[in-house]
C-alpha cells in the first residue's frame, strides 16, 4: 500500500508509487485512445525544428500562452493604491473574482474589489440599475473613502456610460455627493493590464483635479512619482521612498500599493491598509514635476499631467546600475537636490559585487519576456552585466518599445545578435528556445512550462510569480534591488555549474 | 456513526441579524433569505432554511465567478486531448490559465493541452466586425501546430454573445474541415448568476455535440462504470479510480478529470454512472438516464465513514462478487484509516471548522472532518441550488450557521465572531482570514496539496488540517510585549 499514516504521501510523491504508475498505464492502454507513443515522440521532436518554428510564426489568429492580462486588472491594481479605496468593477462578476484571485495568488495577500454583477437583463437594458444599487451597497457595507469604477468588456460592448451612470447614482442620493468616485473605461479588447493601469491613474487624477472641483494648479516644490504596474511594488515602493527620503525630496507616490498588498497579520483584518492619501492625490496637481517609472503604463496619464503645466518624465523600469543612476539623476534634475554620499556608497557596493562576478556572467545568453518597460529595463541591466539578451519578447510591447530595445541592443557589443519579438507569445518563445537556445530564461511563473519543455533554467523576476513565495517582499528596484537580481542570476548559474559536472565540483567559485 | 456535539443556533441567528442590519433595506431583505441555521423542518427532517441560486446582490462583493469559469475551468478544461479555445478578449483565459490543478498525464502541447492558454485574443476590430472569421482561421492554425489534438471546444466570453457571432456555424464548418469534433459552448460570463449555469451549459454541449455523434466500438461489460464529476484536483480521481478498480469495476470513462475525448464519447456504453459532484454534472447523468437508460449513483469519497458507505452503496448495484470485493477493499484500507485517525484525532479533536466552497464540498467534506473529531459549525455554498441544500442538512447539527452566496462582508463578520479553529474556503477568502489569526485551508485547490479523495487522500486531508490548525505561528500573532 503506497499510503501510510506515519509518512503521509501527497501528490508530489504518491503518484510516483508503482500502484499509481500501473493505474496510469492501464488507463492509458484500455480507455484513453490517445495518440501512440511513437506519434507523440515524433510530434514532440518536430516541434523543436525550424520548420515547426516557421509554421508557428506564420500564425495570425491563434494566440497561445500570451503573458499578458486585460485592462481592468490594471485598473483594480491602480485603484488599490489609494487610501480607503474600494475598486469597483462594473459588469460581469466573474471578472472581479478573477482579478482578486490573480492578485492574491501573486501577493499572497488579500485583494478586494466589488462587482455589480450584471447578468443577461443588464446586457439588454444596460447596467444603470446595477451600478446604482451596487454603489449604495458597497458604500454602506465597506465604508470606503473612495470608490474607483472600472469596466468589464461586457459593459463596454453594450456601451454603458460611467460618467452619466455615476452622476445618476449621486442624484438619487444613494451615495453621498462628496464621495470620490473616479472611473475609467477599461475595455479588455484594447491593450493590456498596463492600459487599464494608465486609464485608472488618469481617471483618479482627473476626478480630483477637475470633476470633484476644478483645481487651479499652484506649483509647489514637490514631485509626483508613479511606480507603475509592478509585482514587486510592496518592496520596491518602500525602497523608492527610502531613497527619496535620503535625498530629502518632498514627494507623492501616485498609487502606492506597498501596504495594500503586504499588510501585517496581527489578529485583525483591515480591508483598507495604506495607500496614497486622497488629499495628497488632490495636491499632486501642484507638483513641479511627475516622474513615471514605467513609460508604457502611463502614457495617457503623463499627457494629461503635462496638460496641467507640470514637467513630466518617464523611465523604463529602472533596473541595475545605469537604470538606477538614471533614476537618481532624473530626480536630482527635477528637484534640484544633490544625490547624497550614502547613495553613492550603495552604488559602489553594487559595482563591487558586479566586478566580483563578471566572469560567471559574461557571454551568458538570456531569453527575456514580460511587460514592455520591464523587458526594456532588464535588457539594459543584462547588457551592463556582460550578459547577452538573445530574445526579448513582449506580447504587449508597441513599435516604439521594439525600437527602443533594438537601440539598446545596438548600443552594446553584448547586444549583437539579440532579437526583439513584439506581439509574440510564449508558444513562439518555445520555438525560439529550441531553435536558437539560450543559457537562461528570465520571466514570470508562466515561464516554468518553457523550462520544463526546453530545459532552459528559469529565473522568476516578473509578475506574476505564483509558484514561489515572498519574492515581492524584497526589492528589485534601486542598487539594493540590482544586487538581489544579480544574486538570483548568479545562484542559478552556480547551481547549474554544480549540477552539471563531477570534476568541476569546486568548493570555491 | 455521527459525532456528537452541539452548535449554538441562537448565537448564530444573532449573527445573521447583525449582518443583515448593516445592509441598505432592499439588499438586507434579499440577503436575509440566504442566511439561516439548521432547524427541524415541517416534515420532521432537518432543513437549512435558505434560498439559493438567485442573482448576487450588486456591490456586496460576492465570491462567485461566472458561467465561463464553470464551463472552462470545471467541465471542459480537464479534458486533456482537446484544445480549449477561450474565445474573446485575453483576460478570461489568462486568469484561469493552469489554476484549477486538474491533474493529467500526457505531453503538453503535443497530445495534451490542459495547462495552456489558447485564445482568439479579441481586439476592437473583432467587436466591430465579429470574431467568426478569425475563429475559423484560428482552428486551421491550431490544426497545423497541434495535429494530435482530438477536438476543439470554443468557449465564448462575454462579447461573443453580445455582438451576434455564430460560433455554431463556425464549429460545424470546422468539424467538416478537420474531421474532428468541434464543440461551441455559449458560456458567456453574463449568462446566469454564477459558475453553475456554466456547468449546465457545458453539460448540454456534451449532450448535443458529443454523445451519440460517432459510432463507439465498445463491448459493454457487466462492471463498466463512468466516474462522473471528479475533476482530479490534486489527483483526486486517481485514488477514487483505484478503489473502484480494486472492487472489480471497469472505469471506462473519467469525467472530466484526466479524461480524453474518447472517454467522454464512450460514456453511454456504461452500466452505471457514479457521480461525485452532483451540482456540476447531474444534468448529464439525468440525460444519460433518460436517453440510454443508465442509472446514476451519488457517492462521497471524503473520509473513511463516507467512503465505506459509498463503496457499499455502489456495490449494491452489482452482484455478490462486487459486494464481497467492496467489503475486502474496506477491510484492506480500514487499518490505514484507523492509523490516520489515531495519529491526528488527538490533535484535532473538538476543533471547530467553518466552510464556504462551491457546490459540493460544503457538505461532502463534513463527515471527513467529523472522522477526525472536528465539528462543522458553519457552512455555505457559492453556487448551490435548492437540491444541494436538501442534500446538506442531514450532514449538519441543528443550529449550524448556513450562508448561501455569502459576501466578503458577511464571511468576515461570521468568522470574526465565531472565531473557528479553521476556515476552509478559497484564495479570495484565505489571506483576510489568516490576518485575523484564524487558520485556513483552501478547499477548491486543496491549497496546492491533495489528493483528498479516497483512503490515500484522507491521510493527506488529515495531515493538512493538522498543519493548518496546529502551526506554531498562530500563537505568535501578538507581539510578546503586547500579548498579556
Amino acid at each position: 500500500m503506497p499510503q501510510s499514516a506515519d509518512k503521509v504521501k501527497d501528490h508530489i510523491s504518491l503518484f510516483q508509487e508503482p500502484e499509481y504508475k500501473e493505474l496510469f498505464r492501464f488507463k492509458k492502454e484500455h480507455y484513453e485512445c490517445r495518440a501512440t507513443e511513437e506519434e507523440v515522440a515524433k510530434q514532440l521532436e518536430y516541434t523543436k525544428t525550424w520548420e515547426y518554428r516557421e509554421k508557428n510564426f506564420a500564425r495570425q489568429h491563434a494566440v497561445i500562452n500570451p503573458p499578458r492580462a486585460c485592462q481592468p486588472l490594471g485598473a483594480v491594481f491602480a485603484a488599490a493604491g489609494f487610501e480607503g479605496c474600494m475598486p469597483y468593477v462594473h459588469g460581469s462578476q466573474g471578472c472581479a473574482a478573477y482579478f482578486r484571485s490573480h492578485l492574491s495568488r501573486h501577493f499572497k495577500d488579500a485583494s478586494v474589489c466589488v462587482s455589480d454583477s450584471m447578468t443577461e437583463d443588464g446586457a439588454v437594458f444596460g447596467g444603470l440599475n446595477n451600478l446604482v444599487e451596487g454603489l449604495q451597497n458597497c458604500n454602506q457595507l465597506y465604508k470606503p473613502k473612495m470608490i474607483a469604477v472600472s469596466t468589464t468588456c461586457m459593459a463596454e460592448v453594450i456601451g454603458d456610460d460611467l460618467s452619466a451612470f455615476i452622476a445618476t447614482a449621486k442624484e438619487k442620493e444613494v451615495i453621498p455627493a462628496g464621495l470620490p468616485t473616479p472611473f475609467a473605461h477599461t475595455p479588455s479588447f484594447v491593450g493590456s493590464h498596463l492600459t487599464g493601469y494608465d486609464n485608472m491613474i488618469k481617471g483618479v487624477l482627473n476626478y480630483f483635479w477637475e470633476r470633484e472641483a476644478q483645481l487651479e494648479r499652484k506649483a509647489d516644490g514637490k514631485i509626483n512619482i508613479i511606480p507603475g504596474f509592478d509585482g514587486y511594488a510592496p518592496a520596491n515602493n518602500r525602497e523608492l521612498k527610502r531613497y527619496l527620503d535620503l535625498m530629502g525630496v518632498d514627494y507623492t507616490l501616485i498609487s502606492d500599493v506597498s501596504d495594500t498588498f503586504d499588510s501585517p497579520t496581527d489578529g485583525t483584518y483591515k480591508i483598507y491598509y495604506g495607500g496614497t492619501t486622497l488629499d495628497d492625490s488632490r495636491k499632486a496637481i501642484n507638483a513641479k514635476a511627475t516622474l513615471s517609472l514605467q513609460q508604457w503604463s502611463t502614457e495617457k496619464t503623463l499627457e494629461y499631467i503635462a496638460g496641467k503645466g507640470q514637467q513630466v518624465a518617464a523611465l523604463n523600469s529602472p533596473f541595475g546600475l545605469s537604470g538606477t543612476d538614471a533614476f537618481f539623476m532624473k530626480v536630482a534634475e527635477l528637484t534640484g537636490k544633490p544625490i547624497p554620499e550614502a547613495i553613492e556608497v550603495e552604488r559602489g557596493r553594487l559595482v563591487d559585487a558586479i566586478a566580483d562576478s563578471i566572469h560567471w556572467l559574461h557571454g551568458k545568453r538570456v531569453a527575456l519576456f514580460g511587460d514592455p518597460d520591464y523587458t526594456c529595463g532588464m535588457t539594459a541591466f543584462l547588457l551592463e552585466l556582460g550578459m547577452e539578451p538573445a530574445h526579448v519578447l513582449s506580447s504587449n510591447g508597441s513599435a516604439e518599445w521594439e525600437e527602443k530595445v533594438k537601440a539598446l541592443l545596438a548600443s552594446s557589443p553584448y547586444g549583437a545578435g539579440g532579437q526583439v519579438w513584439r506581439g509574440k507569445d510564449l508558444w513562439h518563445m518555445r520555438s525560439l528556445l529550441f531553435t536558437e537556445p539560450v543559457d537562461l530564461l528570465i520571466g514570470s511563473s508562466y515561464g516554468k512550462y518553457l523550462e520544463k519543455d526546453t530545459g532552459t533554467p528559469l529565473i522568476r523576476l516578473a509578475f506574476p510569480i505564483f509558484d514561489r513565495h515572498h519574492h515581492h517582499r524584497f526589492p528589485t528596484f534601486g542598487y539594493q534591488g540590482a544586487l538581489r537580481i544579480l544574486v538570483e542570476i548568479l545562484d542559478r548559474i552556480f547551481e547549474i555549474a554544480d549540477a552539471s559536472s563531477d570534476i568541476s565540483y569546486d568548493l570555491t567559485r | 456513526m455521527s459525532l456528537d456535539y452541539t452548535v449554538d443556533g441562537q448565537f448564530n441567528e444573532g449573527l445573521i441579524k447583525e449582518v443583515v442590519e448593516v445592509h441598505p433595506e432592499k439588499a438586507g431583505k434579499k440577503r436575509a433569505r440566504h442566511l439561516g441555521t439548521v432547524k427541524e423542518g415541517s416534515d420532521g427532517n432537518p432543513t437549512c432554511g435558505v434560498k439559493s441560486n438567485i442573482k448576487s446582490v450588486p456591490g456586496v462583493m460576492t465570491q462567485r465567478g461566472c458561467a465561463y469559469a464553470g464551463a472552462k475551468g470545471v467541465v471542459w478544461g480537464p479534458i486533456k486531448d482537446m484544445v480549449h479555445i477561450s474565445h474573446g478578449p485575453v483576460g478570461c483565459g489568462h486568469y484561469s490559465w493552469s489554476q484549477r490543478r486538474n491533474y493529467f498525464t500526457g505531453t503538453v502541447g503535443i497530445d495534451s493541452f490542459v495547462t495552456m492558454q489558447i485564445t482568439s485574443d479579441f481586439q476592437e476590430r473583432d467587436i466591430v466586425f465579429g470574431g467568426d472569421k478569425n475563429l475559423d482561421k484560428m482552428v486551421d492554425e491550431l490544426e497545423t501546430l497541434f495535429p494530435l489534438a482530438r477536438g476543439y471546444s470554443i468557449l465564448s466570453e462575454c462579447p461573443v454573445g453580445l455582438i451576434g457571432d455564430d460560433i455554431e456555424a463556425v464549429a460545424k464548418k470546422k468539424a467538416n474541415d478537420t474531421g474532428k469534433l468541434v464543440v461551441p459552448c455559449r458560456c458567456e460570463g453574463f449568462r446566469g448568476i454564477s459558475q453553475s449555469l456554466g456547468h449546465h451549459i457545458a453539460n448540454d454541449c456534451i449532450r448535443d455535440w458529443i454523445l451519440g455523434k460517432r459510432e463507439q466500438e465498445w463491448e459493454t461489460g457487466p462492471y463498466d462504470v463512468n466516474l462522473i464529476a471528479d475533476y482530479n484536483i490534486g489527483g483526486d480521481a486517481w485514488p477514487s479510480r483505484k478503489l473502484l478498480e480494486e472492487m472489480g469495476l471497469r472505469v471506462i470513462g473519467s469525467w472530466t478529470g484526466d479524461s480524453t475525448l474518447a472517454e467522454i464519447e464512450r460514456a453511454p456504453k456504461a452500466k452505471v454512472n457514479l457521480i461525485h459532484c452532483y451540482r456540476s454534472m447531474n444534468y448529464i447523468c439525468r440525460h444519460m438516464e433518460e436517453t440510454y437508460g443508465i442509472p446514476w449513483i451519488e457517492y462521497n469519497f471524503f473520509g473513511p465513514t463516507q467512503i465505506a458507505k459509498s463503496l457499499r452503496k455502489i456495490a449494491e448495484f452489482f452482484d455478490d462478487t462486487i459486494k464481497e470485493n467492496a467489503e475486502k477493499v474496506i477491510a484492506k484500507y480500514q487499518p490505514l484509516a484507523d492509523a490516520v485517525i489515531e495519529k491526528y484525532k488527538p490533535r484535532l479533536d473538538g476543533k471547530r471548522v467553518m466552510l464556504f466552497v462551491g457546490g459540493l464540498r460544503p457538505r461532502h467534506t463534513a463527515t471527513a472532518y467529523e472522522d477526525l473529531g472536528m465539528q462543522v459549525v458553519g457552512t455555505g455554498y457559492e453556487f448551490a441550488h435548492n437540491d444541494d441544500y436538501q442534500r446538506t442538512a442531514h450532514y449538519l447539527k441543528e443550529g449550524t450557521l448556513v450562508y448561501d452566496d455569502a459576501s466578503e462582508f458577511e464571511l468576515e463578520h461570521f468568522i470574526e465572531k465565531i472565531r473557528p479553529d479553521l476556515v476552509g474556503s478559497g484564495i479570495k477568502e484565505k489571506y483576510g482570514t489568516q490576518k485575523m489569526g484564524v487558520p485556513f485551508r483552501q478547499m477548491h485547490s486543496w491549497d496546492y496539496s491533495g489528493p483528498y479523495h479516497g483512503y490515500d487522500g484522507f491521510a493527506v486531508f488529515a495531515r493538512d488540517m493538522d498543519r493548518a490548525i496546529n502551526a506554531p505561528v498562530w500563537n505568535k500573532i501578538k507581539a510578546p510585549w503586547k500579548a498579556a
